[in-house]
């Protein structure tokens, strides 16, 4: 079985007071008029993966306006391994809360079940900005390989936190900091590792892969010393702890990488190629990951490509579809008119989303 | 409840503060209270009268106690050369339930947090390192959970007991006894294996 949501709930969510979806696994292709509500269906997707979803929103601003009483996502999945049923929901000012098959979970574990990648247009800029959102990506991509990252990330994190706060308030206790490095090596160690594997996994499923998408040459790149082992990153904080000191936070370890990539048919720096080509290597990426958890599972991800369609020409609008199509993953996509999904005809569900006086309509059409 | 007296609702309140109870089960005891006035709540209120005046944390392993030091403490045949450090007295009443352990403890209170604010000073860890030395202590068991924070703080007191001479161990983790494998989490399940021995 692909992995594929088959029915998607939305209680008080954003502008949904309440939108039932049912779904068969096909593509998904959600049009209306701006403001109307299309992102936010996807948003709820992005949710029954770890995390904050595609717009790293707070659970208050998840909340239907004005009720701001909380709001819930249930949706039932297949997945290679069967069938699940997930809710997740918050309450007014609640953490998100996760439930799996009926019982209560973590939200690290819902990477044990959903695999979902996505590409929003906030993403166009990826390249060209911080490197913290470059990282973001590689970690969503590393988590979809190896969901055990997230465990490792956060708990390298959460050290790290502490260690800064050390730092911070000038602490020179040299135990206390062996105590929290010791871990943040142990854990860093298996967060540079998972990102590795990842790339290779990426590098392999862009090769030979017939796709009308530039490929990218990857690279992880740090701004001076990258130790990536446990004992080296261990001797690099014991060994950064003055410099440290003076900055009040960590200078060394993995959290400060950054993903380069490079056009590869050009030889060109991402960041120096225009704005369509930039779309088109993370587009080239996405499916390159998808393709790779298809061989690795049996099954692509749910795929997410918010306002994808408007940003393409007609012939790689149409190589996106048919590669969409090729993979069979479910992807949602989003747009302003029908027309941009036409050519899709029957190989897609179409959703229609219009706003309403008492909250967003959503109501299934015919490409065709 | 208007019709409720203010005394009783305001008993009401304060019980349903109580970890486990809720406003209705709150409501249900103090009912219950009221309807064995002499037999249970009079001796209730003595009781905890009592222990409200004498009850205080011990100053040598800072164990809940109605004297400056605990039963434990206080008794000779405890004085085995080892020490438990424990995060909680619930982890210390834990270990004496299970009643295997028959050496002292020293009680953290908690774990170090940088973030809040919670340093060596808080846990009574110089007070530990001092008592290794003076009550010549032989070993010293950690059994903190397996947290971040557990796990930061059990290196660390490991760290400043090197050079006391007493040997630092630590509780095993792995299959719970009665268990399933079936039901065990992948890191359970490798702690388990790495720590096996032989049959």
């Amino acid at each position: 079985m692909i992995q594929a949501v088959t029915a998607l709930t939305l209680s008080h969510f954003r502008s949904h007071r309440l939108a039932r979806l049912r779904l068969d696994g096909r593509p998904v292709a959600i049009f209306g008029p701006n403001g109307a509500g299309k992102t936010n269906l996807l948003e709820a997707v992005s949710l029954l993966s770890p995390g904050r979803g595609l717009r790293r929103a707070t659970n208050e601003e998840l909340a239907r306006r004005p009720e701001g009483q909380g709001w819930k996502i249930r949706a039932q999945i297949t997945a290679p391994d069967g069938a699940h049923e997930i809710d997740t929901w918050a309450e007014d000012a609640g953490s998100r809360q996760v439930r799996i098959d009926g019982k209560l979970a973590t939200q690290v574990s819902l990477a044990r079940v959903t695999r979902v990648l996505w590409l929003v247009p906030a993403m166009d800029r990826l390249w060209i900005e911080a490197a913290e959102g470059r990282r973001r990506f590689l970690d969503r991509i590393t988590l979809s390989f190896l969901p055990g990252h997230a465990e490792a990330a956060l708990s390298y994190e959460k050290a790290m936190r502490e260690r800064n706060r050390l730092l911070k308030d000038h602490v020179s206790d040299t135990s206390w900091y062996a105590a929290l490095e010791s871990h943040m090596a142990e854990a860093g160690a298996i967060v540079a590792a998972n990102r590795r594997a990842a790339l290779a996994r990426l590098l392999d499923a862009q090769e030979g892969a017939e796709t009308a998408f530039p490929a990218a040459t990857l690279a992880l790149h740090y701004p001076e010393d990258g130790p990536e082992s446990a004992e080296a990153l261990l001797r690099a904080f014991a060994e950064g702890r003055r410099r440290d000191m003076a900055a009040g936070r960590t200078l060394v370890g993995p959290h400060r990488v950054d993903l380069a990539a490079i056009y590869a048919a050009k030889g060109m720096a991402a960041e120096l190629c225009s704005t369509g080509e930039q779309k088109a290597l993370l587009i080239s990426l996405i499916l390159a990951n998808a393709r790779a958890l298809a061989w690795d599972l049996g099954s692509p991800p749910i795929l997410l490509l918010d306002e994808v369609a408007a940003h393409l020409d007609a012939s790689r609008r149409a190589a996106l579809y048919a590669e969409v199509t090729a993979l069979g993953a479910q992807a949602f996509m989003t747009g302003t008119g029908v027309e941009l999904f036409r050519e899709l005809g029957p190989a897609a569900q179409a959703f229609e989303v219009t706003e309403a006086a008492d909250g967003s309509v959503t109501e299934e059409r015919d490409l065709a | 409840m208007a019709d409720t007296p203010r005394e009783i609702e305001a008993l009401i309140e304060i019980l349903a503060r109580l970890p486990g109870l809720g406003p209705r089960s709150a409501r249900r005891a103090v009912l219950h209270l009221l309807r064995r006035r002499g037999a249970l709540m009079a001796p209730l209120a003595q009781a905890m009268q009592i222990v409200a005046e004498t009850a205080r944390d011990c100053l040598t392993c800072g164990n809940i106690a109605t004297s400056d030091t605990c039963a434990i403490c206080a008794s000779p045949q405890r004085a085995t050369g080892e020490i438990c450090v424990v995060e909680d007295v619930a982890d210390l009443w834990a270990m004496e339930r299970a009643g295997v352990f028959r050496g002292r403890y020293h009680v953290l209170g908690g774990t170090l947090s940088a973030l809040d604010a919670v340093g060596p000073e808080d846990l009574g860890i110089p007070r530990l390192l001092s008592r290794v030395r003076d009550e010549g202590i032989k070993e010293v068991i950690l059994a903190l959970n397996a947290t971040v924070e557990g796990q930061t703080t059990a290196h660390y007191i490991a760290d400043a007991l090197r050079g006391t001479g007493a040997a630092v161990t630590t509780l095993a983790q792995g299959v719970p006894i009665g268990g399933e494998l079936d039901y065990l989490d992948d890191g359970t399940i490798s702690a388990a294996l790495r720590s096996r021995r032989s049959f």
